[in-house]
């Protein structure tokens, strides 16, 4: 490195994930955004736990509800608890978190499609049992 | 300088070194103020991916729960063993102690010790109040004949949710640890840090319990 350039370093940029944003953030302001991210998540689970037992809506379209407002209120946890944010001091931690997210995916997504496509071609139980007798 | 330097560089294996001549003292402070801040970057970060990789882990035990969900082998099933009351109690505590949690922060990073250790205190009795039902819980259903071994159902279920148990117990003592190393250490640059961390990992724990309470008890009792 010359002397001549400036000094640069590729942390400067970042933020560590979970830190609010440090310039000079004043508490009450730190506060008030945790008490929005409290007021939402419980909103999010008081209308999962009501979804989950409510006759009004078409039955099938409860645990598609109940996942949406699981994912939400994820989001809630993730921007005003854990401070992810869009801003350019936070790439790193997205980029990890959706590197994760593709792995939970994967895990999720293929291990029932695969059992439930296993389930679907295997033989009915007593099926099953008669045939070894 | 070169004292403080030497260290800054052992401590930071990726540091970027600017050996520009001999920089005066102010450059230097600057330049250890500016490391300060990267290493707090750093072990952030290096926690944030822990974290995800225990997520992973969590998220090949809800695939396994969710596989075998239906495997009751004639026993119970989620419908007939779940009480959504107290999973609700549950969940309020594990929210409110993530709120609490983050005051803690908060007070931390004024250097107040009655924010810091009121709200950890407040956060440790919530914790412990969701053990204490989730624990309850375990013993109900081990003492209706419903335990692990029952049938796959019930052996999943107590893997996965048992896994998130211990890492609830594994919070409370690290939270302890904390509350302990501020009495003792004071507000240091390293104790903040850990602190830093124990905030991402309960806040975590909460994300994996929304989860949770989707996907095992509201589609549970659902079902």
């Amino acid at each position: 490195m010359s002397p001549a350039e400036p000094e640069s370093n590729t942390y400067a940029e970042g933020a560590a994930p979970g830190d609010e944003r440090a310039d000079g953030q004043e508490a009450a302001e730190g506060v008030g955004n945790y008490l929005v991210g409290l007021g939402l998540a419980t909103l999010l689970t008081i209308v999962s736990f009501f979804v989950a037992r409510t006759t009004l809506v078409w039955e099938p379209s409860i645990p598609v509800a109940l996942v949406v407002l699981a994912i939400a209120q994820m989001g809630v946890h993730l921007v005003f608890f854990i401070h992810i944010t869009t801003g350019a001091d936070n790439v790193n931690n997205v980029m990890a978190l959706a590197f994760g997210v593709v792995i939970v995916l994967l895990v999720m997504v293929g291990s029932l499609w695969i059992m439930a496509n296993m389930n679907h071609n295997m033989l009915p139980m007593d099926q099953l049992m008669r045939m070894h007798h | 300088m070169s004292a403080f330097q030497g260290t800054a560089d052992r401590d930071e294996p990726n540091h970027v070194r600017n050996d520009s001549g001999a920089p005066d003292r102010r450059a230097a402070a600057a330049h250890a103020a500016h490391e300060l801040a990267a290493k707090r970057i750093i072990v952030g970060y290096g926690f944030w991916i822990f974290l995800l990789s225990d997520i992973i882990m969590f998220s090949a035990f809800f695939a396994t729960y969710a596989v075998l969900v239906g495997n009751t082998a004639g026993g119970p099933s989620g419908r007939d063993l779940f009480n959504l009351r107290n999973v609700g109690i549950e969940t309020a505590c594990l929210l409110l102690s993530s709120f609490t949690c983050g005051l803690a922060s908060i007070g931390a990073r004024m250097r107040s010790g009655f924010w810091f250790h009121g709200a950890m205190t407040v956060t440790f009795v919530l914790g412990a109040a969701f053990l204490g039902i989730e624990i309850h819980e375990f013993a109900d259903m081990v003492a209706a004949g419903a335990g692990p071994t029952r049938s796959a159902f019930l052996s999943a279920f107590f893997t996965l949710v048992g896994c998130h148990g211990l890492h609830v117990t594994a919070g409370l003592l690290w939270l302890l640890t904390m509350m302990a190393q501020v009495v003792a250490k004071g507000y240091r640059a390293d104790i903040l840090r850990r602190i830093l961390c124990f905030g991402l990992f309960w806040h975590t724990l909460d994300i994996i319990w929304v989860a949770l309470f989707t996907v095992v008890y509201l589609m549970g009792v659902g079902q």
